[in-house]
C-alpha cells in the first residue's frame, strides 16, 4: 500500500529525515513513536507530499507521489489526515465541513452528501452536531469530526498526527475509542501517538524514530518489551 | 470675522452636484483598486516568481511616490506620448484605481495570509483543488481580516479624491473653488464642501462599524 524508499528531508542544513525505508500493508495498523523533534510529523506529512521529500521517493499504492507532474490531488482524495490541532474550517457547519469535499472533489450530488455524512457523524457519536459550528464543540467532539471529515472522502488510508495531544485528559478516551472502531474495520492507519497504551493495544506494528533515523520496528509486544536498541531502551524509561 | 452664507445659496445646486461627481469617480476607482488589488494579492502569495516579484515592485513604486504626482504623469504623459487627449475622468480613475491596488493588494495580501496555516494544509489533505481551496476555504475566512481594513482604504480614497481638482476635473472641491473664484470669498463656499467630505466619510464609517459587527456576531 505504501512504501517508502530512501526517504531524506532536509530543513535548510538541517537533516530531519535520514534515510527511512519502510513499508505499511493494507489494514495495518502502525504507530510512530520517538523523542520531540525525532521528525515523526515530518515523516507522516512526507506521506501524502505537505512536506516535499528531499530525495527517495514514496509510492502509494505502487504509484510514485513525489514523481514530477504526479496527480497529487488526486492520490490524497486516497489518503485522509487528522491533525493535532483539527484545523475543522470554522466557517462551514459541521455538515458542511464533511459534505464540501466529496461535492466538490468527487463530484458527489448533495443528497448522497448529506446521507453519507449524517451516517459518519452517527458513526462518531454526534449525529445531533451536524448544523452546529466547529466553534461550539469540544476537542473531543471537534476531534471527532475531524475523522469524520477525512472518512467522508472514503480514504484507503489514514494518517494521524498526535491527534489526541491537544485534548483536556478527559476527552483523549472518546477519541481513542473512534479510532479503534476504525482500526478493528480494517482501515490501514499511521498514527504518530504519545500514547503508549494505544500504541501497544491497538498498533500491529511500532516504528521507532530518533533524530530523524528509523532505530527500530516490530510488533509492539517485542518493542514494548523487549526493545533491541540502546536509544529505543532510554526513550521507553522516560515515556513509561 | 464676517462669514457670510447668504452669498453661496445660488451656487448650492452646483456643488452639490459635485457630490455626484465624486462619488461616481470613487466607485470607479475602488472597483479598479479592488479588481486590480485582488490579482495582484494572488501573485503575491503564488508561487510564480516572476509575478510575485512584479507584484512587489508594482506596490513598491505606487505607494514610494506622490499620488498627485502619478495623476499629473497619467493626465499629461499621455497626450504627449500617444497624441491622444485623455478626459480627466479617466486618467483621475487610472491614477486612484492603480495606486489603492497596491495598497487593496497589500491588504488583502496580509488577510490571506492571517488565515491560519492549517487551513490550507486541512484543505490540501483533501484533495481540494487550489482554486477551490482559495474561492470557498481561504478567502471567506480573510475576509473578516480584510474588510475593517479595506473600508478604512475607502474612506482615505475618498477625502484624498480631492486631488483631482488639479487636473480640472468637476468634482466637489473643484466646484468650491470655482464657486470661490466667482464670490471673491473662499472660506464659504469651503467649508460648505468640507462638511460634504465629513459627511460622505461618516457615511462610510457606519457602514464599517456594521460590517465588523456582523462579522463579530458569526464568530
Ligand atoms: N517547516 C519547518 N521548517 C524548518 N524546520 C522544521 C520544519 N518543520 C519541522 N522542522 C524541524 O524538523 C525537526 C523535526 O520536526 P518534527 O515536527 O517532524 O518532529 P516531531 O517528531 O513531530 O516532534 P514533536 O513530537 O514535537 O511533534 C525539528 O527539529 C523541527 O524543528
Ligand atoms: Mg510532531
Amino acid at each position: 500500500m505504501i512504501n517508502v524508499q530512501n526517504l531524506y528531508k532536509k530543513f535548510g542544513s538541517n537533516l530531519v529525515l535520514n534515510d527511512i525505508s519502510a513499508t505499511i500493508k493494507s489494514g495495518e495498523v502502525v504507530s510512530i513513536i520517538g523523542p520531540s523533534g525525532s521528525g515523526k510529523s515530518t515523516l507522516l506529512r512526507c506521506l501524502n507530499l505537505l512536506e516535499q521529500p528531499t530525495s527517495g521517493t514514496v509510492l502509494i499504492n505502487g504509484v510514485d507521489l513525489s514523481a514530477k507532474g504526479a496527480n497529487i490531488d488526486r492520490s490524497r482524495q486516497q489518503i485522509g489526515m487528522v491533525f493535532q490541532h483539527f484545523h475543522l474550517f470554522p466557517h462551514l457547519t459541521v455538515l458542511q465541513n464533511l459534505t464540501y469535499a466529496p461535492i466538490k472533489v468527487k463530484g458527489l450530488k448533495r443528497a448522497e452528501a448529506n446521507e453519507q455524512a449524517k451516517g459518519l457523524l452517527a458513526k462518531v457519536g454526534l449525529s445531533d452536531k451536524a448544523a452546529a459550528y466547529p466553534s461550539s464543540l469540544s476537542g473531543g467532539q471537534k476531534q471527532r469530526v475531524a475523522i469524520a471529515r477525512a472518512l467522508a472522502m472514503e480514504p484507503e488510508l489514514l494518517l494521524f498526527d498526535e491527534p489526541t495531544s491537544a485534548l483536556d485528559p478527559e476527552m483523549v478516551k472518546e477519541v481513542l475509542d473512534v479510532m479503534k472502531d476504525l482500526a478493528k474495520s480494517g482501515m490501514t492507519m499511521v498514527v504518530v501517538t504519545h500514547e503508549m497504551g494505544f500504541a501497544r493495544e491497538v498498533a500491529d506494528r511500532v516504528i521507532f524514530l530518533d533524530h530523524g533515523t528509523l532505530v527500530e520496528e516490530g510488533s509492539p509486544a517485542d518493542f514494548f518489551d523487549n526493545p533491541k536498541t540502546e536509544r529505543a531502551r532510554d526513550f521507553l524509561e522516560k515515556v513509561l | 470675522m464676517n462669514l457670510d452664507f447668504s452669498q453661496i445659496v445660488p451656487y448650492i445646486p452646483f456643488m452639490l452636484k459635485g457630490i455626484w461627481t465624486t462619488i461616481q469617480f470613487v466607485i470607479v476607482s475602488i472597483i479598479v483598486g479592488s479588481i486590480l488589488g485582488t490579482v495582484l494579492a494572488l501573485f503575491k502569495i503564488g508561487t510564480v516568481k516572476p509575478l510575485r516579484w512584479f507584484a512587489d515592485a508594482y506596490t513598491s513604486i505606487f505607494r514610494g511616490t506622490p499620488l498627485i504626482l502619478q495623476l499629473m504623469i497619467i493626465y499629461y504623459s499621455v497626450p504627449q506620448l500617444t497624441g491622444y487627449d485623455i478626459e480627466a475622468f479617466t486618467s483621475a480613475v487610472l491614477a486612484f484605481g492603480l495606486n489603492s491596488s497596491a495598497y487593496i493588494s497589500e491588504i488583502i495580501r496580509a488577510g490571506i495570509q492571517a488565515v491560519d496555516k492549517g487551513q490550507m494544509e486541512a484543505a490540501q489533505a483533501l484533495g481540494i483543488p487550489y482554486r477551490a481551496m482559495m474561492k470557498d476555504i481561504i478567502l471567506p475566512q480573510a475576509l473578516k481580516n480584510i474588510l475593517p481594513a479595506l473600508m478604512n482604504e475607502f474612506i482615505t480614497l475618498t477625502k484624498e479624491s480631492a486631488i483631482v481638482s488639479t487636473i480640472g476635473y468637476l468634482d466637489l472641491m473643484r466646484r468650491a473653488q470655482v464657486v470661490g473664484s466667482d464670490l471673491f470669498r473662499n472660506f464659504e463656499p469651503l467649508l460648505f464642501v468640507g462638511f460634504i467630505y465629513w459627511c460622505m466619510v461618516m457615511v462610510l464609517t457606519v457602514i464599517g462599524r456594521m460590517i465588523e459587527r456582523r462579522l463579530k456576531l458569526s464568530d
